[in-house]
């Protein structure tokens, strides 16, 4: 408990020290309204955060190989994440910056308004986009082939235990790891994106037709969907594709685990579309359609469904996201796209065991984390530009 | 130190829309002394309200106060901290909202919530300042003013809440209150109610008020001055009478020749007529209560009938009977003679076709999603069955009967259209089914007065021109006045009276449609004085309840 009055102490060194910015900050702005107004909490905020920003840059240019020659792999990482960022930064920038010139009026203007966060993510899931529509012409082997060298790390630095030929290595029978991360874009990706777009027809239609029924089949479809969610997810479609397991195997078993997964997920899009749809049904456009003798399919998708749309794209993106990483889960148990297919999940579970190389040989501890990084990285990606169409929906509104 | 309590000098307010500033307010002046009360008055979007949050030194969210300079009582507000604000607002400065229900919080009660700024402020503690609470309440009439204050907001009626919060405003004694159109949410009975009991408080404990609205009428009875506003710019400003009797700027005169507009007399309809539509005793229930019981009267072709009531009295479930939403449990309605189904999903195209109905609320009745080609060519499309470039013609002739140049709205969104435009649309789309029988719920009260005639006026030509019956659902009875042939007054699910508007204008009259008609304000300053007098009532508050029991 030796470090207690460590941080006690820098504690107080940092009040401290936003006391005094603050007071400067008044003395020299002329009492400016920012400095006037400001709690201390918020210049002990501003100084803790210039103190992080200070660190990180003196733990940057810290050497990475001690003089023994053994690798700092703490060091290594922060400099592969730093970078990792302002590269992301720099190329949403671009793209941003590309986007405000080219393109119609319409697209400039949607970039003019931007934020970067969401060039980045728009950026990122164009990329994904690309290397999953056009994976066979990209990676440069197949995702079935192996090759005699296993465990080659990544790199491509034959001075380091790396090969030109594998720039990211192998894995422990031998495949690239660079064409299986291109090939699992298209198989985790491609799924999960059929299997959001069935949960989003099943649960969307059944919410709405519910919202606008209303009386015993809103009742019947919202007891069933409490039943459902009642049961933990994971656990449920674990158990339901173990018994899917008994009929089905190879892709039919893929087949399974999408209307499974499917099926579960839609409770959740059922809940929001019946939300939504309950507060448009009441307005009065809605009944003037009804009285005009309208059908229900023409109410549900001529006058609900567009006023519904802001919400249920934002939740179509953290919907994808989940059913990712649901499928990633499943992969990673061993249920879920079933070998030879590559797919991240089962990438991070077969190389997972090279993380205990951390402390001493970073590159190879590095493979586990590329298709994990490749589910992180889409997941934030998604989830910024699903922020971005929220603010901009709400902000219509106004 | 100046001899204004409040001096706003050449203020410039700005709000931001698509990353630019738009200019709200352009350099207006507003000056008020000790105990005065300065009228605002203005269309929607003049900027009044916010000139008035600015007399506060306060800015709602996207708006900012880019110029000029607000002195309260000698501070000067935009350079004051936030700690010095906090020390003013509540305590010295008041702010009373148009909407009381949205305004209190519905998890406490009325007198915790009364007590809040006097404790915080430190002026008073709980028990004292929930002492005071009780005896504003007396001051104020709410009836039971010892047990009202532990009331939930619910649990009282909307004007009682516009009182409260009026009391809860005092509760510090400010100096100054402002009022952001405390009545503009009433019904005309409840109106009065709260007009006198603002009117005396701000009297006895000479407070200064500004007081925002958009009905001169009410704001002749509570302004000693009135600044008219538009478009961000000060119109004129003179003491009340002075404005009533001699306005100088002709946008002045025109807003004070709005309640001008009246209808000629139609030619009584011939005895043996089949009436458009007969609503003989429909007794309407939701659940188990009745709110309609024994509602019957005609409407006639190229007739209006005008329905008045406060809210609650059944105008609208009346409506929701007629087109088949709530099916009476009683009763029958006929169309052109013939029985009309009454469930609505039971009617035929033909039926429905024949009953249109144009909303209160423009901009819940239109898809927001769909443009108004698409909102006035779907009944188009589907009862007349036009296409294409049929369909569009027939669109274009639509907007051209409601005077919007199709070319230049046909593609637009609804959020597109300022109110007055955006109802003329659901005017359109009831035509486009081309009915017999339009009805008509509160279209014009959420709009400006000058808005509203341009509506009614339309209304009328159409009626003329197309021989169609109206159901005229309102709880104003200038609009009344204006429009209607027949009038039939409701409370409590029955119709009280009913017969010609020329008959229902002079007396004798039931005593209900008698407080109805003197509890409308008109443009005399000293009507409400006189009213109140007349009432019998020397000290206000339940001059209305006075009359009814």
């Amino acid at each position: 408990m030796s470090s207690v009055p460590w941080i006690l102490g820098a504690i107080v060194v940092l009040l401290a020290g936003g006391w005094i910015m603050r007071l400067a900050g008044q003395k020299l702005t002329g009492n400016k309204p920012f400095f006037r107004d400001m709690p201390l909490a918020v210049a002990f905020g501003y100084v803790l955060g210039a103190a992080l920003v200070l660190f990180g840059i003196w733990f940057y240019f810290q050497p990475a190989v001690t003089q023994d020659g053994v690798p700092v792999a703490s060091v290594q990482f922060f400099r592969w994440a730093v970078q990792g960022v302002l590269i992301g930064a720099a190329a949403a920038y671009l793209f941003r910056l590309v986007g405000r010139v080219v393109g119609t009026a319409g697209s400039r203007k949607v970039f003019r308004q931007m934020p970067l966060t969401a060039a980045f993510g728009v950026l990122v899931i164009l990329i994904y986009a690309f290397l999953a529509i056009f994976a066979p012409a990209l990676a440069p082997h197949g995702q079935e082939q192996v090759f005699g060298q296993a465990n080659i790390v990544p790199g491509g630095n034959p001075a380091l235990g790396g090969n030109p030929d594998f720039p990211l290595g192998t894995d422990q029978i031998g495949r690239d790891i660079l064409s299986r991360l291109i090939y699992g874009a298209q198989n985790t990706v491609g799924i999960a994106f059929a299997t959001t777009v069935l949960a989003f027809v099943l649960g969307g239609t059944f919410g709405f037709l519910a919202a606008t029924l209303r009386g015993w089949m809103d009742q019947a479809l919202s007891r069933l969907v409490d039943v459902l969610m009642a049961i933990p997810s994971l656990i449920f479609s674990l158990l339901l594709i173990t018994v899917a397991s008994a009929w089905v195997s190879g892709f039919g078993l893929t087949v399974a685990m999408v209307v499974i997964i499917a099926v579960i997920d839609s409770t959740r899009v059922f809940r929001l579309a019946r939300a939504v749809g309950m507060n448009i049904v009441v307005m009065d456009y809605i009944e003037a359609a009804k009285l005009r003798g309208e059908g229900l399919p023409y109410l549900i998708f001529r006058e609900i469904l567009p006023n519904a749309t802001a919400p249920l794209l934002a939740e179509f993106g953290l919907r994808f996201c989940f059913v990712f990483l649901t499928i990633s889960a499943l992969s990673f148990l061993g249920l879920g796209i079933q070998p030879p297919l590559a797919d991240w999940g089962t990438m991070v579970k077969d190389l997972s065991a090279f993380i205990n190389y951390a402390s001493f040989a970073p590159l190879a501890a590095s493979v586990p984390l590329l298709a994990a990084g490749a589910i992180a990285l889409l997941t934030v990606a998604v989830n910024f530009v699903v922020d971005w169409m929220l603010n901009r929906s709400s902000g219509l509104k106004d | 130190m100046s001899d204004f309590l409040v001096e706003m000098r050449d203020v410039r307010i700005e709000g931001r829309s698509d990353e630019t500033w738009m200019p709200i307010i352009n350099g207006v002046d507003l000056t008020l002394k000790k105990g005065e009360v300065l009228g605002l008055i203005g269309e929607s979007g003049a900027g009044k309200s916010t000139l008035g949050l600015a007399a506060m030194g306060f800015c709602r969210d996207g708006v900012r106060i880019s110029g000029g300079s607000v002195m309260f009582d000698g501070i000067d507000l935009l350079a004051a901290s936030a700690e010095q604000k906090r020390q003013l607002l509540g305590k010295r400065i008041a702010y009373v909202a148009q909407s009381a229900a949205a305004s209190f919080n519905p998890a406490h009660k009325l007198i915790d919530q009364h007590t809040e700024a006097p404790v915080q402020h430190g002026i008073a503690g709980k028990a004292e300042s929930a002492a005071d609470g009780v005896e504003l309440y007396r001051k104020l009439r709410l009836p039971n003013p010892d047990e009202i204050g532990f009331r939930y907001p619910h649990q009282v009626s909307g004007g009682q809440l516009q009182r409260a919060m009026t009391a809860m405003a005092m509760a510090c004694r400010p100096d100054l209150i402002i009022f952001d159109e405390p009545t503009t949410a009433l019904d005309v009975t409840t109106q009065i109610e709260v007009l006198a009991s603002i009117r005396q408080i701000v009297e006895e404990f000479d407070t200064a008020a500004i007081y925002i609205t958009h009905d001169l009428a009410v704001v002749a009875q509570m302004a000693d001055r009135i600044k008219v506003l538009l478009k961000g710019d000060e119109v004129e400003e003179a003491d009340t009478r002075t404005m009533l009797s001699e306005p100088t700027q002709e946008y002045t005169k025109s807003l004070w020749a709005v309640r001008a507009f009246e209808r000629p007399e139609k030619p009584p309809v011939a005895s043996d007529a089949t009436p458009v539509i007969s609503v003989q005793g429909i007794t309407a229930a939701y659940g188990t209560v009745d709110v309609l019981s024994d509602v019957s009267f005609d409407i006639h072709a190229g007739r209006t009938v005008a329905v008045v009531g406060e809210s609650g009295s059944g105008k609208s479930t009346t409506a929701r009977c007629i087109t088949g939403l709530l099916p009476p449990r009683i009763g029958t309605i006929e169309l052109d003679g013939e029985p009309l189904p009454l469930d609505y999903r039971k009617r035929s195209k033909e039926q429905l076709r024949q009953v249109q109905m144009i909303y209160q609320m423009a901009d819940t009745a239109l898809n927001p999603r769909k443009s108004i080609g698409e909102i006035i060519g779907r009944p188009v499309e589907f009862y007349m069955g036009l296409r294409g470039g049929a369909k569009r013609k027939r669109v274009a002739e639509l907007m051209d009967q409601i005077e919007l140049p199709a070319d230049q709205y046909i593609d637009r969104l609804p959020s597109e259209l300022s109110g007055g435009q955006k109802q003329r649309i659901g005017i359109a789309r009831a035509l486009a089914a081309e009915p017999k029988f339009i009805i008509c719920d509160e279209v014009t009260s959420a709009l400006d007065q000058l808005v509203a005639e341009g509506i009614l006026k339309l209304l009328a030509r159409l009626q003329d021109e197309l021989g169609l019956s109206y159901m005229f659902i309102t709880h104003d009875l200038a609009t009344v006045r204006a429009i209607a042939d027949e009038v039939v007054v409701m409370k409590d699910g029955v119709v009280v009276e009913q017969g010609p508007k020329r008959d229902m204008f002079k007396p004798p009259h039931h005593a209900y449609t008698d407080l109805l008609l003197s509890s409308v304000p008109e443009m005399d300053p000293d009507w409400l004085t006189n009213l109140l007098k007349e009432r019998g009532v020397d000290n206000i508050g339940d001059a209305a309840v006075g009359k009814m029991s």
